[in-house]
């Protein structure tokens, strides 16, 4: 039952900025003692409900994640500015001389929020959890690409492709090797230069022994390495508040003396509560009040571009749309800057490139085939001898919010190249995902990807390499070209940063040229917070440090 | 009447089972893969996929899963959703939340609601029998999550008095969104006290208790009251049962961790452990507070007899 729009817009609209200058109480302040300078005080983020325990390895959701992202501090960390990893984290440094087998030193003197240190076994107990699939953790397959990953995943039939019900072969990933207490050795199945930057990711947390001992209790107060812990449990539907970790190991503790994460069921309520000054930091907006946010707020209000990306994938196994030229006319045929004005009212940004603008590689214009151009996506309509007298099915996963940009596509579709559509978006995930794994989409589909590390390759290889064809991956556009894979593969093995970006940009050029998928948006963070806390910051991920936040006191 | 009661509460056993294989049942019909869905967008190893579902039974048939349903009942064990949370967990966070709504409603449902049906009713075509008309009609065509919306932002936002959301302060917490939830039945109960009382003021025996000279007060409060309230109070009875299933719509603006919330979020993720158990423990309080009201009957009506 979703709320309407024209309800929620009773609260959003005539707001006065003014009015928010009073009441400021409501807010509970328990566990705020404030330890006197600068530091100190509580506050409050809003989080939707978390989809499963707190466990970085079963974490890939911004709700919980935000959560997650507080009580603990990966190897690396990302640079807000440019999404660069940073080695403000664990490790020390993370070398290697081939790109395939890396040597992870860590620093000394981290601690669990148990006392206990942090240490090379930490990490590699976590991740041999996290890959063993009995454990069926969501965040497996980031582990995928370590030497001895497939013996870790339980047998399956080659040929029905159903579990044999055989456990794995092993509970320990041959490519992770301890060298001593706090040094360790990482073998990969193929190289892989950008792999230092995908440490920052949840999926390679350390955990404790305490985690081994007792998962299910772990999961409701988990003890990480970050900045905050959870001295309290988890309150399903209420949220959790987590104190500054005094002993903390990096080299930004948290400014705060406490952090609430608040459950909110709607975005609406949350958004209320932050008018009225009983909560302090949304790291969304309601859709009502994207019009009204940035005048309300001021310099209270934050805008960020979100490391995503919106496509509309094509059934390259589909007759119809096995012709590179009708995908490309179809792509040519959609004016994304007037959806994104029109519908989204700038909360999206046009795309024209595969990889987000928040990775190292960019390129502002990679895409010709992603603008406006009728008479030429008309040409090569005609040249590919497409049937327009049938209508074209648009396919989009149900309550969602896709159905109006979606036919926004539609209409452009219908009027650029006179080809009717038919909108197909009755579906729930449970039924659209399993479809797009059959290769039952019967015409373009929408497609969103968040990335999981801000590295170009994880734009690319993840959505059309061969390897993540379906079910393992997440190729649904069924696209697999040799001459991708191996440019791929050629970046993955670069020694420098600058050689591996030009063979991403090589593949992804080929990408352009056969175009599975037309990229269609970008997403925009758009965040607000209360007048009694500053430095809010909310990175790509759309996850908001709640370390640098202050409180005014 | 004991043998009454203990007839009826047995006879909830067979309805619960029924009941529970119902839903469960329908939970299963429902379309597509829930651990697909949990994977969204991203990818979920085959393997992964498969430890899931053989830990929620999901590859079984309908009724083997039910078996073990059932059998874990059994054993107290009330299953859990898909992040591994015990079913039975999340109805003792929840119930009390639920059931503190659904007080607060049913307090301003009854008292209001009947206060305003009584003195309306007294007073046929008064300023204040047409007042409460027109207030209750008007009620009554308001869909509920706009008055909601319009309730917290008046009283929460605008003249700050209460709360905007959450349980973060007591009972005081319930009060708007109770009296939100409450709005509906109230006006129904006005309206049905109202009417129901203007019928039996016409009967010959008010009548006959007037001509003997009865003061108001016991004509109206002993003998008209007691059989006017008969409707009412089935009625309040049955929106007890209804409230209890919880209000998604209210429990959603208000931001109220309840049941309704739970069991909407597990149908949309097919999460059968967690339908079932809520439900049918929705079903079971529909059934007692039902009973309830048939002894009421008993009480408020001394012609009616159960034994």
């Amino acid at each position: 039952m979703r709320l309407s729009k024209r309800s929620a817009a009773l609260v959003a609209s005539g707001l006065s900025g003014a009015m928010l200058l009073s009441a400021c109480g409501g807010g509970d302040d328990d566990g705020g003692s404030a330890s006197g300078g600068g530091e100190g005080g509580s506050f409050s983020i809003y989080i939707g409900e978390p989809e499963n325990p707190l466990i970085p390895g079963n974490t890939n959701e911004t709700e919980g994640g935000q959560v997650v992202d507080s009580l603990w501090t990966g190897l690396v960390e990302y640079d807000p500015d440019n999404n660069e990893a940073v080695y403000t984290g664990v490790a020390e440094s993370i070398e290697s001389d081939d790109q395939q087998t890396w040597t992870v030193t860590l620093k000394d003197g981290w601690t669990f929020h148990d006392g206990s240190p942090v240490n090379a076994q930490s990490f590699i107990d976590a991740w041999n959890y996290v890959a063993y699939s009995p454990n069926a953790q969501g965040n497996s397959y980031f582990f995928a690409n370590i030497a001895g990953y497939e013996n870790l995943q339980a047998p399956t039939d080659p040929a029905t492709g159903e579990p044999t019900g055989e456990p794995p072969a092993a509970t320990e990933m041959s490519g992770l090797r301890i060298i001593d207490d706090l040094t360790f050795e990482v073998e990969l199945a193929t190289p892989y230069a950008q792999w230092p930057t995908t440490t920052g990711y949840t999926a390679f947390f350390p955990m404790p022994q305490v985690f081994f001992d007792d998962v299910e209790a772990f999961g409701e107060q988990p003890v990480g390495n970050g900045p905050f812990q959870a001295e309290e449990p988890f309150v399903p539907g209420q949220g959790i508040t987590l104190t500054r970790y005094e002993e903390y190991g990096g080299e930004r503790p948290a400014n705060a003396d406490a952090v609430e994460y608040r459950v909110y069921t709607e975005i609406n309520t949350a958004y209320t509560d932050l008018q009225g000054g009983s909560l302090d930091i949304v790291d969304q907006v309601p859709p009502d009040a994207i019009a009204s946010v940035a005048e309300e707020f001021g310099d209270r209000y934050i805008e960020n571009p979100r490391g995503d990306i919106t496509s509309l994938g094509f059934p390259t196994y589909d007759a119809r749309f096995a012709d590179p030229n009708v995908r490309k006319a179809f792509s040519m045929a959609i004016d994304r800057e007037a959806i994104t004005e029109a519908i989204f009212l700038g909360t999206r940004t046009p795309a024209a490139s595969f990889v987000s603008p928040v990775v190292n590689g960019y390129r502002e214009d990679a895409c010709d085939v992603c603008e406006l151009n009728v008479e030429e996506a008309n040409r090569l309509l005609d040249e590919a001898g497409f049937d327009r007298s049938q209508p074209v099915d648009l396919w989009f996963n149900a309550g969602a919010g896709h159905e109006e940009w979606m036919q926004a596509i539609g209409n452009q579709l219908r009027e650029n190249l006179g080809v009717e559509y038919q909108l197909r978006g009755d579906l729930q995930f449970a039924e659209y995902l399993p479809l797009q794994d059959a290769q039952g989409m019967t015409g373009p589909f929408r497609s969103g990807w968040i990335m999981d590390y801000p590295v170009m390759e994880n734009f690319l290889g993840p959505l059309y390499s061969t390897s993540a064809l379906p079910p393992g991956g997440s190729n649904s556009v069924f696209y697999s070209n040799p001459a991708f894979d191996q440019a791929l593969a050629e970046g993955n093995a670069a020694d420098t940063d600058e050689a591996a970006i030009e063979a991403y940009q090589t593949a992804e050029d080929i990408l352009i040229s056969d175009l599975p998928a037309a990229p269609l948006f970008y997403g925009v963070i758009q965040g607000a917070h209360s007048e009694d806390v500053t430095n809010v910051v909310i990175d790509a991920f759309g996850r908001i440090d709640a370390a640098a936040v202050e409180v005014v006191q | 009447m004991g043998r009454y009661v203990a007839r009826r509460l047995l006879l909830t056993i067979p309805v619960l089972i029924g009941a529970s294989f119902l839903i469960f049942a329908m939970v299963y019909a429902l379309p597509g893969d829930p651990i697909r869905a949990l994977a969204g967008d991203r990818p979920l190893s085959p393997a992964v996929q498969a430890a899931l579902r053989d830990e929620y039974n999901l590859d079984d048939p309908l009724w083997l899963q039910y078996a073990k349903y059932v059998w874990g009942l059994l054993q107290l064990d009330f299953g859990t959703d898909f992040s591994g949370r015990e079913v039975w967990d999340i109805i003792e966070r929840r119930l009390p939340v639920t059931a503190k709504l659904a007080l607060a409603a049913v307090i301003f449902e009854a008292l209001i609601g009947l206060a305003a049906g009584i003195l309306a009713g007294i007073r046929r075509g008064s300023f204040f029998d047409n007042l409460v008309l027109v207030t209750t009609t008007l009620i009554v065509s308001i869909p509920v999550f706009v008055l909601g919306f319009v309730a917290q932002y008046l009283f929460g936002l605008r003249i700050p008095i209460f709360p905007t959301s959450g349980i973060r302060d007591g009972w005081y917490s319930y009060l708007l969104p109770g009296l939100v939830l409450a709005s509906l039945s109230l006006a129904y109960v006005a309206r049905l006290t109202r009417t129901s009382l203007a019928e039996n003021l016409r009967q010959d025996y008010v009548r006959t208790a007037r001509a003997k000279g009865l003061k108001p007060s016991v004509v109206i409060g002993k003998h008209t009251l007691r059989n006017s309230l008969i409707p009412v109070v089935t009625f309040i009875g049955a929106d007890i049962g209804a409230l209890m299933g919880g209000a998604i719509v209210t429990e959603t603006i208000f931001n109220i961790p309840g049941l309704g919330r739970a069991v909407y979020d597990a149908v949309l993720r097919q999460e059968g452990a967690v339908v079932v158990g809520i439900v049918t423990l929705f079903v079971f309080f529909y059934i007692f507070f039902n009973l309830v009201v048939d002894i009421l009957y008993a009480l408020l009506d001394p012609r009616i007899r159960y034994d």
